[in-house]
């Protein structure tokens, strides 16, 4: 990447006098107002996050310039953050929902995806419509039936209710599919022949040869339920007790209006997971949307 | 015959957990939701167990006549604004870093970090961002805007919040479009824009009559996309202000969708739906004018291309 980089900007030069040059830095200078623009929240929110509170003449998050640039630094407010707001236990329900959505994810699109690409059979056409709808659908409300149907099965305000909704997505059969099509028709049939059955041909061969769609709809999926707030808010709204991080958020900053520290620490905890996964997998979210279902 | 069968067989078990979920989940919300915006049905009919009484299109003369619900239609409406700004400046920044220059790469994912940032968190930060002594009133006093005596709490003020809501709904969505973008930018040969600078274009004379014209399906495409989840603003609205405030300046229509199905002491879910039913149709139309804005468009951009 960066040599290809160098070489264009190589052959770029001999062409470029004066006026590029300046266009160059111009560019960058812009490029870095937008970084700025981009991120100065988290930085002074990482800033906060680590500023010693207990210094004897006092700390205000709005004393500005220094709330930018802590003069004394601790890591005393994530502990505060779980002994005080009891953070573990938010962090704990934002493991589980979050696995649970991913694990879910993954199973039901792996499995939907088998027949609406590699099987023959009345209805393949109608479903496959079907799911392409759901793009469209005006889903906006579809939270106040769906609590009404929750309430009914007796899952609202329970892990379940919050997971089963969300797993199974157009977005993931696409991907799924995508990825199952550039599998080789004589492939199957040769395990056909030998007489592997359906599921042994999905787990053994569809499967393992869609290991990067897999990944990529499986961390997707990760940063979307990890950062959810709106329908874990409302299927959770009768038990606080089970509410994702991302949901809690709020009510730490409610709560500790009074001790902003603690809800920056919490607010960086709830980032970092995240961010970490961004950073490592940034290629993937950089395809975009239709890079993944191409 | 009995092979298929099997195959038919195995077809539908693999597709089950799809067919039961997406049915449960997202058809059937639509469907009958559409019904229960014809009928009256609150908590207290749920809590005797009685069924949705039908009553014809009283739910939809109760929030016409509702000012609240005006007042929602009107600030979703006003949302949409964040649209066409949205829509330039991501293409902008996608034209920026569409170059192969050294740091690009940092630069596209440092303008991603806000897309992969939970609204929630958006809004802790965002509050302390627009607090009365907050961070945006130190830079304004500091770059000689603003006097300090006529500091506002930009989220407090009912002129003021709404348009603060959506500066943060644009800084959490131009990494996302830019990256949609970028994917369109690629698809343009460098000889167009060579030959344009050759020519002695400046780099704002070839965006606006290369790049945008070129970009025109992508851009109309993504304008689609943010314009209907613009009239479907909900969930930034209620991180900052879940109660519409102040003055009603940030009550949106889906808004008034929520509070009547989860807001207070009544929950009315036929009025609920009836609102969310009048906001799809709004929607829809929206959609399809932007797609006829396409079609009618699509003959002039061959000939262009």
């Amino acid at each position: 990447m960066s040599a290809a980089t160098a070489q264009v900007s190589r052959t770029a030069k001999p062409r470029a006098p004066m006026g590029k040059l300046i266009a160059k830095i111009s560019s960058y200078v812009m490029l870095l107002i937008i970084a700025v623009f981009a991120l100065f929240p988290f930085i002074w929110t990482l800033a906060i996050s680590i500023t010693d509170k207990t210094v004897k003449s006092g700390v205000s998050i709005y004393d500005f310039p220094a709330s930018l640039l802590p003069k004394a630094v601790t890591l005393q407010n994530f502990l505060e953050v779980f002994t005080v707001f009891n953070l573990g236990k938010y962090l704990t329900n934002s493991v589980i929902i979050s696995s649970a959505t991913v694990v879910g994810t993954l199973l039901v699109s792996a499995l939907a995806a088998y027949p609406l690409s590699k099987l023959e059979f009345p209805g393949r056409n109608l479903i496959f419509a079907s799911i392409l709808a759901t793009l469209v659908l005006p889903t906006e409300t579809s939270f106040i039936v769906n609590i009404l149907t929750l309430n009914g099965l007796g899952l609202l305000g329970t892990y379940q209710g919050v997971v089963l909704p969300v797993i199974a997505t157009a977005f993931g059969i696409f991907v799924m599919r995508q990825a199952y099509l550039s599998v080789p028709d004589a492939l199957l049939e040769a395990a056909r022949m030998d007489g592997a059955t359906e599921l042994q041909i999905l787990f053994k061969i569809m499967i393992p040869l869609s290991i990067p769609s897999l990944t990529a709809l499986g961390i997707f999926t990760l940063v979307n339920t990890w950062n959810a707030y709106f329908w874990p808010s409302v299927a959770l709204l009768t038990n606080e007790n089970l509410q994702p991080l991302a949901v809690a958020m709020l009510k730490l900053k409610g709560q500790f209006n009074y001790d902003p520290f603690n809800v920056a620490a919490g607010a960086m905890i709830l980032m970092l997971p995240v961010l970490l996964v961004f950073i490592l997998t940034q290629r993937l979210f950089m395809r975009g949307l239709e890079g993944a279902v191409k | 015959m009995n092979k298929s069968r099997g195959i038919t067989l195995i077809a539908y078990g693999f597709l089950l957990p799809t067919l039961v979920l997406m049915g449960i989940f997202t058809f059937y919300p639509v469907i009958y939701g559409a019904y229960l915006a014809f009928t009256e049905y609150t908590s207290a009919y749920l809590g005797s167990g009685r069924a949705p009484t039908w009553v014809g299109l009283a739910n939809f003369q109760k929030i016409f006549s509702d000012e609240l619900f005006i007042i929602g239609i009107i600030n979703s409406v006003k949302y949409l604004l964040v649209v066409p700004g949205l829509q330039l400046a991501s293409l902008g920044v996608a034209v920026l870093v569409s170059r192969a220059l050294p740091l690009m790469t940092f630069f596209r994912a440092a303008f991603y970090v806000p897309v992969i940032t939970s609204m929630s968190l958006a809004a802790v930060m965002w509050d302390w961002v627009y607090n009365r002594d907050g961070l945006l009133n130190w830079v304004l006093e500091g770059l000689g805007l603003l006097q300090k005596s006529n500091a506002i709490s930009w989220l407090g003020n009912e002129n003021t919040a709404l348009w603060a809501i959506m500066l943060v709904t644009f800084w959490r969505g131009f990494g996302y479009y830019m990256v949609l973008y970028l994917g369109g930018l690629q698809a343009i040969p460098s000889e167009l824009e060579e030959a344009a600078r050759l020519d002695g274009a400046t780099p704002w004379q070839v965006f606006w009559k290369i790049t945008v014209p070129i970009m025109r399906p992508t851009i109309l495409l993504c304008s689609l996309l943010s314009t209907v989840s613009a009239l479907r603003v909900l969930e930034d609205i209620l991180v900052f202000r879940p109660d519409g405030g102040p003055l009603n300046s940030t009550y949106t229509a889906l808004m008034y969708v929520y509070q009547k199905a989860l807001g207070g002491s009544r929950f009315d879910y036929g009025v609920a739906s009836a609102a969310g039913l009048v906001v799809a149709v709004i929607g829809f139309g929206l959609s399809y004018l932007n797609f006829r804005l396409t079609r009618e468009d699509a003959p002039r951009r061959t000939v262009k291309a």
